[in-house]
């Protein structure tokens, strides 16, 4: 992995897992090479896992690598890892092309008239601004398959919510912390939601379970109440969109 | 008898909050699927180990206070992991001892009140409860919806299937030891990090030199822990991936020990991480009791936890008909 400009950083987290974190995050400001390296790695470890390795956990700057520490030691697994960045490169998967729609605003979105007001935009243009960006997936995490979309456009940059919510609604697109997300199941959030979309991301009983995966890239399309209604009804008889490549 | 799952224990009340539970949900934190399972793993163990049970099989975590339950099938052994108030309503003999296995019949009732020690017990069925696996696990998510009874906590009118109608022949055991149940008064240990870089040296020596109170608004999310605000340089970071045990810092100072059904990621710095043979008895921690934390390296908390590993293999050993 000779890619990498200067070598990443192992942080501990206790004796059941090590975090390797991979420099140049600019704080706000996510790179998607940084992101590579951490899937190359990661794919490095699925095809050759050390010795007691029990699951990694890609995050957009960072790999924690979850460890049996009655099967190996953070040093023996350091010394593993350390040979396996030695490596050329695993490349990982390409990832895929959705397109998910999204009904803004009303009751799906309200926290949009509030994000147009404080990134003094109209409400007409923080639409055009979401559905205009080409988001990939940073990563899964926090929730059941809710991805950490980078690639949201300065403009509609916020900081979370001082007040979260102790329940935002399965499916809501939200802004905040320089990305956007979608919550695939009802849970608390800080984040500001634009609208949602009736595609879930998180169906145990359907295959995928997860829909979205790292690398994945995502835009959203704007869709009135009328149609929201028709792919309601077409989702929960078992419809599923399809990657477009 | 083998049976597909035939129902045999009828919930009567259902606790304060009981949920099924066995050793966890692996693999799937990459898709943002926490691993679950008991909150006190050895509670889980222990109630398996009496139970003749694998480790990891399906129990019934008790919170607080517990179930009442009604044997529908032929017998069942059940075996208490911990230790709570536990009869058999309607008949004059002793309670269920601490750490003790007991076989019941048909039409008995078992009464599972308070939890005398710690805040959680554990209640193993002898075969094991015959609860579907989702996502590889019946361990119940509750934040997520999956797992156990349809995602939820127990509820009078459910009927709980086991694997086994019968009670396997052979005596009731108990556990010649007694095993912690309450977490001691002693320091929670941790190793520094991954983000203490995020925090001044004033705030990393009150981590270790303050005592914290654990706040009501505690869950198997995380504790909540009130007491001295550890101010972080940074108060958000680009999220990355948690463990049960980290010690993440909010925006407000005040740390939250994390536990099972905690998010995969965070965005909140992590300034230290309880260490693994600790993780069991942060489980055990009651609303409103006071925790203190001690510093340790990584190399002692692998001496730790493969000391402890001997000592949780020989129980085994010190399991005694009743």
């Amino acid at each position: 992995m000779a890619v990498a400009a200067r070598p990443p950083r192992y942080l501990p987290a206790a004796d059941t897992a090590l975090v390797v974190e991979f420099p140049d995050i600019a704080s706000g400001s996510v790179l998607d090479d940084v992101l590579d390296e951490v899937l190359c790695l990661d794919a490095a470890i699925a095809r050759r896992p050390p010795p007691g390795v029990l699951e990694t956990v890609p995050a957009i700057g960072s790999l924690l690598v979850e460890y049996d520490p009655l099967q190996t030691s953070q040093a023996q697994l350091r010394a593993a890892l350390d040979a396996l960045l030695d490596q050329p490169a695993v490349a990982p998967r390409a990832g895929s092309m959705w397109r998910l729609p999204v009904h803004y605003g009303g009751d799906d979105g309200l926290d949009l008239g509030e994000v147009a007001e404080r990134c003094g935009l109209t409400v007409a243009e923080v639409i055009d601004l979401h559905t205009h960006a080409v988001f990939r997936v940073g990563m899964l995490g926090n929730l059941p398959g809710l991805p950490y979309l980078t690639g949201l456009p300065d403009a509609l940059r916020l900081p979370r919510r001082d007040d979260p919510r102790a329940a935002v609604p399965t499916g809501s697109v939200a802004v905040a912390a320089g990305m956007s997300c979608v919550y695939p199941v009802t849970g608390p959030g800080g984040w500001h939601v634009l609208g949602r979309t009736p595609i879930p991301l998180f169906d145990p009983a359907s295959d995928p379970v997860f829909l979205l995966l790292p690398a994945d890239r995502v835009r959203f399309d704007a869709v009135d109440r009328t149609r929201m209604a028709e792919l309601d009804v077409a989702v929960a008889s078992g419809w599923r969109p399809e990657p477009e490549r | 008898m083998m049976t597909a799952g035939a129902p045999a224990l009828r919930v009567l009340t259902a606790g304060l909050l009981t949920t099924v539970q066995d050793g966890g949900r692996r693999g799937l934190q990459r898709y943002g699927v926490p691993p679950s399972g008991a909150a006190d793993t050895e509670g889980l163990w222990l109630a398996n180990l009496l139970a003749g049970n694998p480790p990891d099989a399906a129990v019934l975590e008790v919170t607080g206070r517990g179930p009442r339950l009604e044997v529908a099938c032929t017998s069942v052994r059940v075996a208490l992991g911990g230790d709570a108030d536990a009869v058999i309503e309607a008949e004059a003999g002793p309670p269920l001892p601490a750490w003790s296995a007991q076989t019941l019949r048909r039409g008995q009732r078992l009464r599972v009140g308070t939890v005398r020690s710690g805040l959680r017990c554990y209640l193993a069925v002898s075969g094991g409860l015959a609860i579907d696996p989702v996502l590889g696990s019946s361990s119940t998510y509750l934040r997520g919806g999956i797992g156990g009874m349809s995602g939820r906590a127990l509820r009078a009118g459910d009927e709980l299937p086991v694997r086994l109608d019968e009670a396997p022949p052979g005596p009731d055991l108990r556990l010649d030891a007694v095993p912690a149940t309450a977490s001691s008064g002693e320091p929670l240990r941790v190793v520094l990090g991954p983000q203490d870089g995020l925090f001044s040296p004033a705030a990393l020596a009150s981590l270790l030199a303050s005592a914290y109170t654990v706040s009501p608004r505690s869950d198997r999310v995380g504790l909540r822990l009130v007491g001295p605000p550890l101010p972080a340089t940074t108060t958000e970071i680009a999220s990355d991936a948690c463990v049960t045990g980290s010690i993440q810092v909010t925006g407000s100072g005040q740390p939250i020990a994390l536990l099972c059904d905690r998010g995969t990621t965070g965005g909140y710095p992590k300034i230290a991480t309880v260490i693994s043979v600790d993780v069991p008895r942060l489980g055990r921690l009651r609303p409103g009791q006071p925790v203190r934390f001690s510093s340790v390296d990584v190399a002692q908390a692998e001496h730790l936890r493969r000391a402890r590993a001997r000592f949780l293999n020989a129980m085994h050993e010190r399991l005694r008909p009743r």
